[in-house]
């Protein structure tokens, strides 16, 4: 049973702004709407990325000396909250989802447009009175996670409209997360069945699950916060009897699941780009679906292991041992399906595909670590330190990071119906890869000697590697500067694409490029093997 | 195919042989001063070998693919259509699984050689006189009632500072002294929000929770002076928030005990 789209009821195209102000309303066109999430989160990740160079500049030498100690703190608290909640959910899920989901499942736009409008339109407000926050009494200082105590006794405002803020995305991550289920169960084109959707509207699924189970224990934990912080209740406040470390449990129990929401449409998408630029079918669909939903089942039962040093009890700690180190197998699975996508293909190295395995080698050392860190004797001594700093920067950075700008190479032309520079982005590659590197994989060595995370001076010991892992901060910050150029060059002047430049099989390259507002001039081709390469283009040939 | 097959197995061995090596000679770990050290030392070094393996034959694998298989330019059309292979998928699902089983039952044995598998907090003597709830660290001894009954040191932590209260001696110190080769036990309390207690040369950390002390045993085993580091954001002097532990021989502890010994004020 498939829901047919009025097109007068969802998009009335005479009231819709054209040209480049479309962007700026309330449009209800998905393709809209995910390019406003794209460059919405992009603009908060510049941000974000001054206040990571603003903490490595800190770092550069072991003295508190670049900026005042609280304002330190208010500086990674905000780097941590912009990139997590503004730059990699909205843009993993939103941007990419929004604009590519209709197409993949056949449909003219999402089950609910104007649900979608509303949910982009939570995020410029709430990131907006986030960075604003520090103009009030300084914004929240307790660190992303928000501890309490620390986040009872730091200064008020800014706490509080830090929760109002991530209270606020995390309202906009369910209404999307809603609009997703329902677009890939009930939209979909007929005769298009599950098990022949393109991998990312599974990625999405199982995503959108997570969001809608894990985000409003996050909302609920965050609302008897704000009740601790202004009316002096007691749920958290161990002066009052509260207790804290219920607090992190509740917390983590959005957060750990908070990852995968991260990585998981990483997945997805690394799923559709690989098999188009190796011309191979994607490998293994049936298990890469399986192990999507392993991933979203054991997701879910994994939290303590943030906190293998509150106190929890042994039994606990060793169940989320076991159940932690398991993820593992469903994501080493995908790991080994994408190699073995590559293998006896005939591959392009463009800059799509240089980052999506820039993204498998960085991703794959973060998970080893990620299985180091499952064990509690190994966390107990690196926890809160920079070797976890540097685990989940390999995992959302080397990772998902990666796999946002391989998308952005790969699906440019489809928006704009204009060729990204390859020469600028295999430098961007270069710059970025050998950059981020060298900023992490020294902090490992920080963490295991004795560095703490979160810290604004350290031991003198430590200066020379924390200066390496500066100088890789600062190739970082450079490496958008050859993007930027590119973006901007490639819009106005760059060469044309036509509607399919790389003779991809999936069903965002039937139709023109950039494509009409409902999708396709006629009807929504039925796309039944979205990676059959080396099949039907080499018969029609 | 004989041939191809001799360089597999070539390879594979190369990358056995450079990951113990690495494993074995490259040291990444600061010095072992406590019990707890070699033993979480070891398991550093097996994880080590296990993940170098992995990741060097993983990122060995997708730069030959790119190599091996790039298109060259007069190449047109698409590789093998190729879409799975059911026998080699449940091959590395069920090595994977192995391992991770494996790893998980190994880092248990290490763990319950560290002590941290011994229950604590279910022992209804363990509840203090105001009924507070003592939850346990990690220790190293099963005889954990005697270790509370004869607590040597109360830590309590507070922004921005460790104090360390010696009951027996009436008296309270900003350094943690402590003889060698005896364990070592502690009931850690905060003041106001959460800190954490780490010595990295100890490999114990163990967060200090305000309304839930907490008993942290150890035993140190080379005499000198490490840093105790707070690990939990506690506020804007978080960084700045350390103190030191002096491990002596006896001699010299109970000399330095001596000193700085109270007489009981009698009420």
């Amino acid at each position: 049973m498939t829901i047919s789209i009025d097109p007068q009821k969802t998009n009335n195209e005479s009231l819709q702004p054209k040209g480049w102000l479309r962007y700026f309303s309330f449009s209800l066109d998905h393709k809209v709407i995910g390019i406003q999430y794209l460059v919405c989160g992009f603009l908060f990740y510049l941000i974000g990325g001054t206040l990571a160079s603003a903490i490595r500049i800190e770092l550069a030498s072991p003295m508190s000396d670049f900026m005042p100690r609280d304002v330190y703190n208010q500086v990674l608290t905000l780097h941590g909250t912009i990139m997590i909640f503004l730059w990699i959910v909205p843009v993993v899920n939103g941007a990419f989802g929004n604009y590519l989901i209709p197409f993949y499942v056949g449909a003219r736009d999402m089950a609910f447009p104007r649900l979608n409008a509303v949910a982009f339109w939570l995020i410029p407000p709430s990131g907006l009175m986030l960075v604003a926050s520090y103009f009030v009494e300084g914004a929240a200082q307790a660190g992303w996670t928000a501890y309490p105590p620390l986040s009872i006794t730091t200064p008020q405002s800014g706490q509080i409209i830090w929760i109002l803020s991530v209270l606020l995305l995390g309202g906009s991550s369910i209404f999307g997360g809603i609009n997703f289920i329902a677009t890939i169960i009930k939209l979909r084109r007929p005769g298009l069945k599950l098990m022949q959707l393109p991998m990312y509207c599974w990625a999405m699924l199982g995503t959108s699950l997570l969001v809608v189970l894990s985000t409003p224990v996050l909302a609920g934990t965050l609302i008897l916060l704000s009740f601790d912080i202004i009316a002096n209740t007691g749920f958290f406040n161990p002066v009052l009897g509260g207790n804290v470390v219920v607090y992190q449990h509740l917390f983590w129990f959005y957060s750990h699941p908070a990852v995968y929401i991260m990585v998981l449409p990483a997945f997805g998408l690394v799923s559709e780009i690989l098999p188009v630029h190796a011309r191979k079918p994607l490998f293994g669909y049936t298990t890469m679906v399986f192990s999507i939903m392993g991933i979203v089942v054991l997701g879910l039962v994994v939290w303590a292991h943030h906190m293998f040093t509150s106190g929890t009890p042994p039994w606990m700690r060793l169940f989320f041992t076991i159940a932690t180190a398991f993820i593992a197998v469903p994501t080493g699975i995908k790991f080994f399906n994408w190699v073995a996508t590559l293998w006896g293909g005939k591959i392009s190295i463009n800059s799509a595909m240089l980052f999506s395995c820039g993204f498998i080698i960085n991703f794959v050392f973060g998970g080893i670590t990620g299985v180091a860190l499952a064990q509690v004797p190994f966390d107990i001594h690196v926890h809160d330190t920079y070797f976890v700093v540097a685990h989940f920067h390999y995992i959302v950075y080397g990772g998902t990071v990666f796999i946002i700008f391989s998308s952005i190479y790969h699906w440019f032309p489809k928006v704009t119906g204009k060729m990204l520079n390859e020469k600028l982005g295999i430098l961007h590659f270069i710059i970025t890869f050998i950059g981020f590197n060298l900023c992490f994989a020294p902090q490992h060595w920080l963490g295991l000697n004795g560095m703490p995370r979160r810290v604004a001076e350290y031991d003198p010991q430590f200066q020379f590697v924390n200066q390496i892992s500066s100088l890789g901060a600062l190739l970082m910050a450079v490496s958008t500067i050859p993007f930027l150029i590119n973006v901007f060059l490639s819009v106005r002047n760059g060469k044309g694409a036509g509607d399919n430049p790389w003779n991809a099989l999936t069903p965002e390259w039937l139709t023109s490029s950039p494509p009409p507002v409902e999708n396709w001039e006629g009807e929504a081709p039925l796309v039944e093997e979205p990676y059959g390469y080396g099949k039907e283009i080499s018969e029609q040939k | 195919m004989l041939n191809k097959n001799i360089y597999l197995i070539l390879i594979i061995s190369l990358v056995f042989a450079i990951s113990f090596w690495i494993g074995f000679n490259v040291n990444l770990l600061p010095a072992e001063a406590s019990i707890n050290a070699p033993i979480y030392d070891e398991l550093f070094k097996i994880l080590f070998i296990i993940g170098l393996i992995i990741f060097i034959g993983m990122t060995i694998a997708v730069i030959y693919s790119l190599f091996k298989f790039r298109k060259r330019n007069d190449q047109i059309g698409d590789g093998i259509a190729l879409e799975g292979n059911l026998s080699l998928e449940i091959v590395w699902t069920i090595i994977p699984s192995i391992i991770v089983l494996l790893i998980g039952l190994y880092s248990y044995n290490i763990y319950d050689r560290m002590g941290g598998m011994k229950e604590l907090n279910h022992n209804h003597e363990m509840m203090t006189s105001n009924t507070q709830k003592i939850w346990a660290g990690i220790s190293q001894t099963s005889d954990n009632e005697i270790a509370i009954n004869n607590l040597s040191i109360e830590v309590s932590a507070m922004q921005f500072a460790f104090l360390f209260n010696y009951p027996k001696g009436n008296f309270i110190s900003g350094e943690l002294h402590v003889p060698v080769d005896q364990k070592v036990s502690m009931k850690m309390e905060s003041k106001d929000v959460i800190h954490a207690f780490w010595v990295p040369e100890f490999r114990i950390k163990q967060d200090i929770i305000p309304g839930q002390p907490t008993i942290l045993n150890f035993t140190p085993t080379k005499v000198g002076k490490y840093p105790i580091i707070c690990a939990e954001l506690c506020g804007p002097y978080h960084g700045g928030m350390r103190a030191s532990i002096i491990v002596e021989e006896e001699s010299d502890y109970n000399e330095w005990f001596n000193k700085n010994k109270k007489p009981e004020v009698n009420l």
